[in-house]
This record gives structure tokens, C-alpha cells and sequence, in this order.
């Protein structure tokens, strides 16, 4: 493989890590708070993609006002589907929940096809993006260097705002323990709420960046990726926000580095993430940046 | 148990056996279908409570299962002539083209291939507790589906299999069925069922009473993951045809469904949930088609089914958090005690 080969496939491998870790913050920051893999997450994610397309394609907003729009709309949504499917199961046993949470995937997927139809739709391309640039010998699209750079930029407010400020503090306290957040005078149903909206605007960013790096829409496109960013988050270690992008980025280049290097495989390249998974949860139950966690009893 | 208790079982048992002699001459071939789903679906749900309504392990492997049993079963009674019609991309490899078994002995197969996977599996998976189970088991079932699209000569991969002989009839499926009811009571009565349930109650206290925890969940998950194959080889040799996208998630969710609607750890609301999900999934069809109401015309909307369907799930879940039965199961006293108006309609169970 020459260097520039090497170059384009590393690249991409970032990019597509990038948008893995942003999908995978919302997963980590959910169970970190609630303890609960929230399986809406992909679907919420793949609404955004849907906003989105409608924004542009259907009420011709430009590009940046329908972005934005989306943004608060698909977070607003993601508060939606934790006052519906958690904060009415908040003492009940975790399988319920599970099962709660399961439902709302499928309700938003099937609301989808009936809203949006089964068919594929394209989304929008907006050129200053999807350009593509030349960089010494490896030729890409701005949005390939874009992606990564916007990720680090979202992490950093992000982390700004879970160590710098009230609501941060809420959650990380909330996080450690909902009684005693709640003697100290939180508000523990808001404090969660406002994490789904906060982990949902990063799935809205993602999908956006998505739906242009792989300008395909269909109902059902938020399953992989849903499961595929709660596999980055578990990698990582569940709960920890650099962890989750460290597992993004591991899954995301191992996974274009094992069909670029072993073409033989692709068809096997959704099972890439499984197997990671079950590799790392053998080795290291916690993930690679998780605390131990004892059991009490 | 009382002789009462006694007569009235033979009696219904028989009631039902005429029903289905009745059914298998009358009904149509899709409301014969639909029976047959509703007591494959029976054997699917019992395995499943078998591992996470009564051992408490929350496993989301179980269309993994179903696809290997499914696929074995179908491979074992397609003759070679039809195999050779389905494998026109690749021909199928040479051990298994000439390989033909009757129907029961390949169901067999299918499970106990199902259930050695479930130990290979279970050896590193059931090490793990909660979330991380479920997400690890469905990683399985995942990595089960992709192997199998990419195996075309063993599985046809993605075109999956067509014309499997239609061996599945009512007889074998509530035959099945009522073989599965009857194991898992005697299973989860004795003393291993204890254990299991022990198990689900609180790990720990468990162990300290000197139960086996990796052997029982072991268990639990090796003869869950069996019927799940033999459940999942009815189902391919119903349907006459299938491939690996039928085995995805969603399959593992009606399933869940089924346990969760009728009751974690109860077998009586699994085998009750299990005729109610099936046939109402088949009959809510109607909201998919137009509607005709003689004066006006409504257009189905493809979709709106599961919607519903999923909607109906999430409120079941809400409200009704323990599902129809609960823990409890059904026994004739309960049934009196409801006839007279009693409010104690079903015995309660023992340490719950």
C-alpha cells in the first residue's frame, strides 16, 4: 500500500471515528447518569438526518438555518422520548426500561417509514463541503477535514460544560448518586432531561455530518450506527466522555483499516465492532478508561 | 394434585387435541399458519423466560439461535435437487449437498447445534452482568446473521433459502410446543429451577448459598438457546423460505415482547402472550391495507402497523409493568377462586 493510499484510507478512517464518537458522547453521558443504554439513541440520530433533509428539500431553508433548526428540533425530541419512555419507568426494574426504551427505537422507526416513507431518500449536498481538496498527493473532501475538527471543537464545549458550570455539576452529581443529588437541592428529572437534549444535539451534529460524508437516508439507517457507538462507547469505558471518543476513533479506523488492508473481508465489517466488543469485555470488562466498579452488597 | 384437578386437565387436553383435528380440516391455510406461529412463538418465548425471566440473565441473543437452528434444520430436510436449484451463485459445498433427514432428528440437530454454539459462547459472555450481557449477546446474534451472508456456499448468503419442504404442521409445532410447557415446569420445579430463580432474586445470596453460578446460568442459557433452535427450525420449515435479514434484532424483540407483555418468570402469561401478540401482529395487517368504508376510501399507510404495534408495547409497559401474570402461574384453584369472585385469582407464588 503506497503512502498516499495509506494516507486517504487514514483519513477517512478519522473522519467516520469522529462522527462514531459524537453518536457514542450521547450513549456515555446517558448511562452515565442513568445507568441504561438509551436504545433510542440510533433513531434519534436518524431522525436529525430527516429534519435535515427536510429542511432543505421540502421547505428550501439554506443550508445553515435548516442545520440549525434541526439541531434544536432533534434535541428537543431526544427530551420527548426520556419524559415517554424513562421518567415514567424511573423505580421500575432495569429490564422494563430496557424494554421501554427498545419500544421507543421501534416507535420512532416505524413512525419514520410511515412519515418519511421506506424508500432511500438523498440528502442534500452543500458544495462548500463536499468539495474536494488536494493535499500533496491525497485528494478528499473539505468535509473530511471538517468532521474531526468540528468533533474537537463539540467535545471541548462539551467538557466545558459538564466541569465549568451549575448544570454540569448537576449532572455529574446526579451521576454519582440521584438520592444524595437530590437532598443537595437538584433537580434530578431536569438535570436527566437536559442530558438526553445535550447528548441528542451531539446525534444531530453527527447526523448532519453524516448525511453528507454518506448522502443516503432511509428509516432503518440508524440501526448500525446506534449499535456501533454504543460498542465505541463501551470500548472507551461506558460513562467517560474521552472515552467514548477514544473508542470512536478505534472503531471507526480499525474498521475502514480492515477492509482497506484485507479487501477479502468486507462483508464482514459490521461484524468488526462485535467482535471488538467481545475482545475488550473479556480483557477489560470496564472498557479502557472506566473506573472499577465494586458491587455492594 | 386433587383428582378434580386431574380430570379437568385430561379434559381440556382433549378439547384442545380436537380442536386441532377440527382446525387442521377447516381453517384456511392462513389461519392454519397463523396457529402455527402462535405455538412456534410459544416454544421461542419459554426459552427466552427460561434465561431472562427466570434466571434473570437479560440475553438479546435469541434470533442468533433461531438463525442457526432455522438454517440447520432447513439445509438437513431440503433433498440435494432443491439445494442445487438454490445455490445457482455458488454450488453448495460437497458434504452437505447429499445430506437428507426426516424432519424431527433435523430439528433436533438444529437445536443441540444451537445450544453448543450457546456454550462456546456462554464460556466468555456470561461472565458479564446486565447491560453489558445484552449488548454483548446481541453482538453474537449480530456476528451469527453476518457470517451467515457471507458463507455462500454453505448458506446461500444473502439470497438465503427458497422451497424448504413445508414439514411443519399444526401436530408438530403444538406437539412441540406442549413438550416445551411440560419440560420447563418440571425444569424450573426442581431443584435447578430453585437455584435459577435464586439466581435472579440476588446473585450474590446466591453464591453464598452454595449455588454454582456460572454452571446454573450455563444451564440456563444452553437449554434456552436449544429450544430456541428447535423453535427457530419450525419457523424456517413454516415458512418455506428464509435468509439472515428475517434473523435480525427485531426478531429477538418480538420475542422479548412476548415474555415482557405476558410476565417475566411466569410460563402460563408467556404461553397466553405468546397466542394474543402473534395473532394480534397478524390481525393489526388491517391498518397497513386500505380501509373501505363504503362512502369513502382510505389508503393504507405501509407502516402504521408496527406503530401501533410499538405504541400498544410502550403503554403495556408503563402501566402494567409486571405484564398479565406477573410471577404467578395458572392452576384450577385459581381459576375457581376467580369464578366465585374471589379477589385472590392466582396462587402466589412462593418468596415473591
Amino acid at each position: 500500500m503506497s503512502f498516499s493510499l495509506f494516507m486517504q484510507h487514514l483519513t477517512n478512517g478519522i473522519s467516520l471515528g469522529s462522527l462514531y464518537a459524537l453518536i457514542a458522547i450521547g450513549y456515555t453521558m446517558v448511562y452515565g447518569i442513568l445507568r441504561l443504554i438509551n436504545f433510542a439513541h440510533g433513531e434519534i440520530f436518524m431522525m436529525s438526518l430527516y429534519f435535515a433533509f427536510y429542511g432543505v428539500a421540502i421547505f428550501a431553508m439554506p443550508w445553515y438555518v435548516s442545520f440549525i433548526v434541526t439541531v434544536i428540533i432533534t434535541c428537543m425530541l431526544g427530551m420527548l422520548v426520556e419524559r415517554a419512555a424513562y421518567k415514567t419507568l424511573r423505580d421500575s426494574p432495569r429490564i422494563t426500561v430496557m424494554v421501554s426504551a427498545i419500544g421507543a427505537s421501534f416507535f420512532l422507526q416505524n413512525l419514520a417509514v410511515v412519515l418519511f416513507g421506506g424508500r432511500p431518500k438523498a440528502f442534500p449536498t452543500v458544495q462548500i463541503f463536499t468539495d474536494v481538496i488536494k493535499i500533496g498527493t491525497v485528494s478528499l473532501q473539505r468535509l473530511t477535514l471538517i468532521i474531526p475538527v468540528a468533533t474537537i471543537m463539540l467535545l471541548y464545549s462539551l467538557l466545558y460544560l459538564v466541569n465549568k458550570t451549575k448544570t454540569g455539576m448537576a449532572m455529574r452529581a446526579v451521576s454519582k448518586d440521584h438520592e444524595t443529588a437530590r437532598l443537595m437541592g437538584v433537580d434530578v428529572n431536569r438535570t436527566i432531561t437536559i442530558t438526553f437534549g445535550i447528548g441528542s444535539i451531539l446525534a444531530a451534529f453527527g447526523g448532519i455530518m453524516w448525511g453528507m460524508k454518506f448522502p443516503q437516508i432511509q428509516p432503518f439507517m440508524g440501526v448500525m450506527p446506534g449499535l456501533k457507538c454504543f460498542i465505541a462507547a463501551v470500548i472507551g469505558g461506558v460513562g467517560n466522555i474521552y472515552g467514548a471518543v477514544i473508542g470512536g476513533f478505534i472503531l471507526g479506523i480499525g474498521e475502514i483499516m480492515l477492509v482497506a488492508m484485507l479487501p477479502q473481508l468486507t462483508g464482514y465489517r459490521d461484524a468488526f465492532a462485535f467482535v471488538l466488543l467481545i475482545v475488550i469485555l473479556l480483557l477489560k470488562p470496564t472498557g479502557i478508561m472506566g473506573e472499577k466498579i465494586s458491587e455492594k452488597v | 394434585m386433587k383428582k378434580r384437578d386431574i380430570i379437568l386437565t385430561i379434559i381440556s387436553i382433549s378439547v384442545l387435541i380436537l380442536f386441532l383435528m377440527f382446525a387442521n380440516s377447516r381453517f384456511d391455510s392462513y389461519q392454519i399458519r397463523i396457529l402455527n406461529l402462535c405455538a412456534i412463538y410459544t416454544i421461542l418465548g419459554l426459552s427466552m423466560n427460561l434465561i431472562n425471566g427466570f434466571t434473570g440473565l437479560f440475553s438479546l441473543g435469541h434470533a442468533g439461535f433461531m438463525a442457526i437452528g432455522a438454517y440447520v434444520t432447513a439445509l438437513l430436510t431440503m433433498p440435494a435437487a432443491v439445494k442445487n436449484q438454490n445455490f445457482f451463485l455458488q454450488p453448495i459445498v460437497p458434504w452437505l449437498e447429499n445430506v437428507t433427514v426426516p424432519f424431527l432428528p433435523a430439528l433436533l440437530i438444529g437445536g443441540i447445534m444451537a445450544a453448543i454454539l450457546a456454550f462456546i459462547i456462554g464460556a466468555p459472555v456470561l461472565r458479564l452482568r446486565g447491560d453489558y450481557l445484552a449488548i454483548a449477546t446481541l453482538g453474537f446474534s449480530e456476528i451469527i446473521r453476518i457470517v451467515f451472508t457471507n458463507t455462500q456456499n454453505i448458506t446461500n448468503g444473502a439470497l438465503g433459502l427458497k422451497s424448504i419442504p413445508n414439514t411443519t404442521n399444526l401436530w408438530w409445532s403444538f406437539g412441540l410446543a406442549a413438550l416445551t410447557i411440560i419440560f420447563m415446569l418440571s425444569l424450573i420445579n426442581s431443584s435447578y429451577g430453585k437455584a435459577l430463580k435464586a439466581i435472579r432474586e440476588d446473585e450474590i445470596a446466591a453464591e453464598s448459598m452454595g449455588i454454582g453460578l456460572f454452571r446454573h446460568k450455563m444451564l440456563a442459557f444452553v437449554i434456552g438457546a436449544f429450544f430456541a433452535g428447535v423453535g427457530g427450525g419450525l419457523l424456517g420449515n413454516l415458512l418455506g423460505a428464509i435468509n439472515p435479514v428475517m434473523f435480525r434484532f427485531i426478531l429477538t424483540f418480538n420475542v422479548l415482547l412476548i415474555i415482557v407483555l405476558g410476565g417475566m418468570g411466569s410460563i402460563t402469561g408467556t404461553v397466553i402472550s405468546a397466542f394474543v401478540v402473534t395473532s394480534g401482529l397478524e390481525y393489526l395487517r388491517v391498518l397497513d391495507e386500505s380501509i373501505n368504508l363504503g362512502f369513502v376510501r382510505l389508503p393504507g399507510i405501509p407502516g402504521l402497523r408496527m406503530v401501533v404495534f410499538s405504541s400498544l408495547l410502550m403503554i403495556v409497559v408503563i402501566f402494567f409493568r409486571n405484564g398479565l401474570m406477573g410471577t404467578n402461574e395458572f392452576s384450577w384453584d385459581g381459576l375457581f377462586a376467580l369464578l366465585r369472585k374471589r379477589p385472590s385469582f392466582l396462587k402466589r407464588e412462593v418468596g415473591r
